[in-house]
């Protein structure tokens, strides 16, 4: 188990360097000059060399790569800026504000959208999936089937703004979706973002009951399942001690992947319901070349993938002792 | 193991009606090809065969769309609303209820400019469907030529393009399309330059391919694996045929099941993808009808007018619920024994 986490974390680590690289020596690649939007709109050739100096950009792009990630490792010192303790992600080159900082003011907006969004797509998608599979050709299950393939077929900029016109705007029954943290107000926190979490988990729980359905089915006619029947076990019992765990594992692996990518910032959404969570930075960081912020977004969004797929493997190990991690 | 006869050359005047007389044995066993086969099962379901004809019609109006514009008499760049006063109220909505709904402009008009709606979704399709077709088709030629390879060639290629593929989809793919879209156009154009529109569809197409080849690649992968070990192609080698004979006479005819259900199931996601663009607007760029553009310009004006978002969005809708109805059924046509 150890070597099996050591190998996957040293795999892990190399991944996100690729990435970083990639997403680093790209950006000098875009035409837009960083340093002209900083400099202003009238802006001297002088000044122009002062705020490039400034932004660490006249150096060769391979040293600044090596810069960047040394100030991830120890820290950096920065002129006029002062020293930036590990880990630092640097200062946004828009409005020089550390970038470690904003990230972390933006996380926990992504982090309730994201968490509470998925106890909800979890708990409808695997119910709906069970009770489909359960009865199985009758109409509740034609229903789930009928009502997982429009869910997988919708935009969420589409759903996610009509359920705003009607439930907010005409009927009133919800205010416009806002952030309120979760220890300054827990039902506010949890009312402000219930649109957000409604709309998404219609959109995510199709998969889950899909996944669900068929994986139990199978599971349903195992013979596991029909000794457990046979030595006179209530049928509850049967279900979810026993066929309800191997269906488990599937759902794991796409609730992982789920859950990765919706970290790394759900821009869509965060647009759709005007959130200003780890997406619409990110977003931001493109439309403005914010190279530091750009960096730190897709670093984050990529870890959250990667660290995912690991828990996911592990998960599986803890679900299914048959799983041997070698 | 060769399959002569491709899916798609196939004809329902090949077909067998499963209803008529059972013809003499030995020409059924001899005459039907799996292409055949596939198309006899995939006419006996209904849902399939209805779904095929929606997305048909999806492809047929974006194809004929110069023609409904000149039976219609509109086009989609006029700006009706604002060349003719009595359409638009003072802050460009349409006065009109239902979103400026008449006999003139069957769908209403866009608000603030005042363009045809219908004839928007009408070329609008075709903006989308050409992006994700051509997209659908890059990527999945990527994903067979380096699943394949990986696959084939085992060792040190497999291991290294396996890792390629484990980055490729550790990316954060929508943030790095956004991110990329600009350094691909860069590639082409110069700063200062007005990018031309074509090339705009071009870098869409670059980028949705790059993001997308990987997955088909790492289940092509998988499959020549194991493939690889079976006696049919050991059999091949033993008589001496090359590789070249080898991947293309008996690996490529057992893979053309999942290649083209990935593919029937890529389309639809990549059509969906270009209007996600465009809806974050990184996508196409006025004056071109694109359905993501609509989507964005919905959401502007939901509250004033909820009409205009409903015709892209449940346009899409149809067609995303159609295509995927269509990649079960293909499915569940190529290989029976999976049941859904």
């Amino acid at each position: 188990m150890l070597a099996f986490l050591t190998r996957r974390t040293i795999g892990a680590v190399i991944t996100l360097l690729i990435i970083a690289a990639a997403t680093f020596f790209l950006f000098f690649a875009v035409p837009a000059d960083p340093a002209r939007l900083a400099c202003g709109k009238v802006c001297p050739p002088e000044l122009l060399e002062q705020a490039r100096r400034n932004l660490g950009l006249d150096a060769p792009v391979w040293e600044q790569f090596v810069a960047w990630l040394a100030g991830l490792v120890v820290g950096r010192d920065y002129e006029g800026l002062g020293h930036c303790p590990a880990p630092c992600l640097g200062y946004s080159f828009v409005n020089r504000e550390p970038v470690l900082e904003t990230i972390l003011d933006r996380l926990p907006l992504t982090l309730s959208l994201t968490f509470g969004a998925a106890v909800f797509f979890l708990l409808f998608g695997v119910g709906a999936g069970v009770v489909a599979a359960l009865r199985r050709g009758r109409p509740l299950d034609k229903i789930a089937s009928v009502a997982s393939l429009i869910g997988a077929s919708v935009q969420i900029y589409f759903v996610g703004t009509l359920a705003m016109y009607f439930l907010v705007y005409q009927w009133q029954i919800l205010d416009r979706p806002q952030y309120i943290p979760l220890t300054e107000d827990p039902i506010g926190w949890a009312y402000g973002l219930l649109l957000p979490w409604l709309v998404l988990s219609l959109i995510f729980t199709a998969n889950y009951t899909r996944i669900t359905r068929s994986t139990m089915v199978e599971q349903l006619s195992e013979d596991f399942v029909r000794t457990a029947t046979a030595k006179g076990l209530p049928r509850r019992t049967v279900v979810t001690r026993f066929a309800l765990r191997g269906t488990l594992i599937p759902v794991v692996t796409i609730f992982g992947v789920d859950l990765g990518s919706l970290i790394g910032g759900a821009i869509i959404t965060e647009t759709t319901f005007g959130l200003q969570g780890i997406g619409r930075l990110a977003l931001r960081a493109v439309t403005d070349s914010d190279l530091p912020m750009l960096m730190a977004t897709v670093l984050l969004a990529a870890a959250a993938i990667v660290v995912f797929s690991i828990i996911v493997d592990i998960l599986y190990a803890v679900i299914d002792p048959r799983v041997r991690l070698s | 193991m060769t399959f002569p006869t491709p899916a798609t050359s196939v004809t329902p005047a090949d077909s067998v009606d499963p209803a008529s007389p059972p013809r003499d044995p030995d020409r059924d066993v001899a005459g039907l090809s799996p292409g055949r086969l596939m198309w006899r099962r995939f006419r006996r379901d209904r849902t399939g065969v209805v779904a095929g004809i929606i997305v048909a019609c999806y492809v047929l109006v974006a194809l004929a769309a110069p023609l409904i514009s000149r039976l219609y008499g509109k086009d989609p760049y006029t700006t009706y609303g604002l060349d003719t006063p009595g359409l638009l109220n003072e802050y460009g909505f349409p006065i009109l209820p239902n979103g400026g709904i008449s006999s003139e402009f069957w769908f209403g008009i866009e608000p603030g400019l005042g363009r045809d709606v219908f004839m928007q979704l009408v070329y609008g399709i075709r903006t989308s469907l050409a992006i994700a077709f051509a997209a659908t088709l890059g990527a999945t030629l990527i994903g067979i030529v380096v699943g394949i390879i990986a696959g084939y060639a085992g060792g040190r290629t497999d291991y290294l393009l396996g890792r390629v593929i484990d980055v490729m989809l550790s990316f954060p793919s929508t943030l790095f399309i956004i991110a990329f879209m600009p350094v691909v156009e860069n590639l082409f154009v110069g700063p200062e330059e007005e990018t031309p529109i074509w090339l705009r569809a071009v870098t869409l197409i670059i980028v949705l391919t790059a993001f997308g080849w990987a997955s088909l690649a790492r289940l092509l992968r998988g499959q020549v694996l194991s493939l690889r070990e079976r006696e049919f192609v050991d059999a091949a080698r033993v008589t001496g045929a090359s590789p070249a004979r080898i991947i293309f006479k008996e690996l490529l005819p057992n893979l053309w099941t999942p290649i083209l259900v990935q593919a029937t199931l890529m389309l639809p996601s990549l059509v969906t993808a270009e209007a996600a663009l465009s809806f974050l607007g990184v996508g196409m760029i006025e004056p071109v009808p694109d359905w993501g553009r609509m989507f964005l310009r919905g959401t502007e004006v939901y509250q004033d007018d909820i009409t205009y978002l409903m015709f892209p969005g449940v346009a899409l809708l149809i067609f995303v619920i159609a295509f995927n109805l269509l990649g079960d059924s293909v499915r569940d046509a190529f290989d029976p024994k999976i049941r859904r």
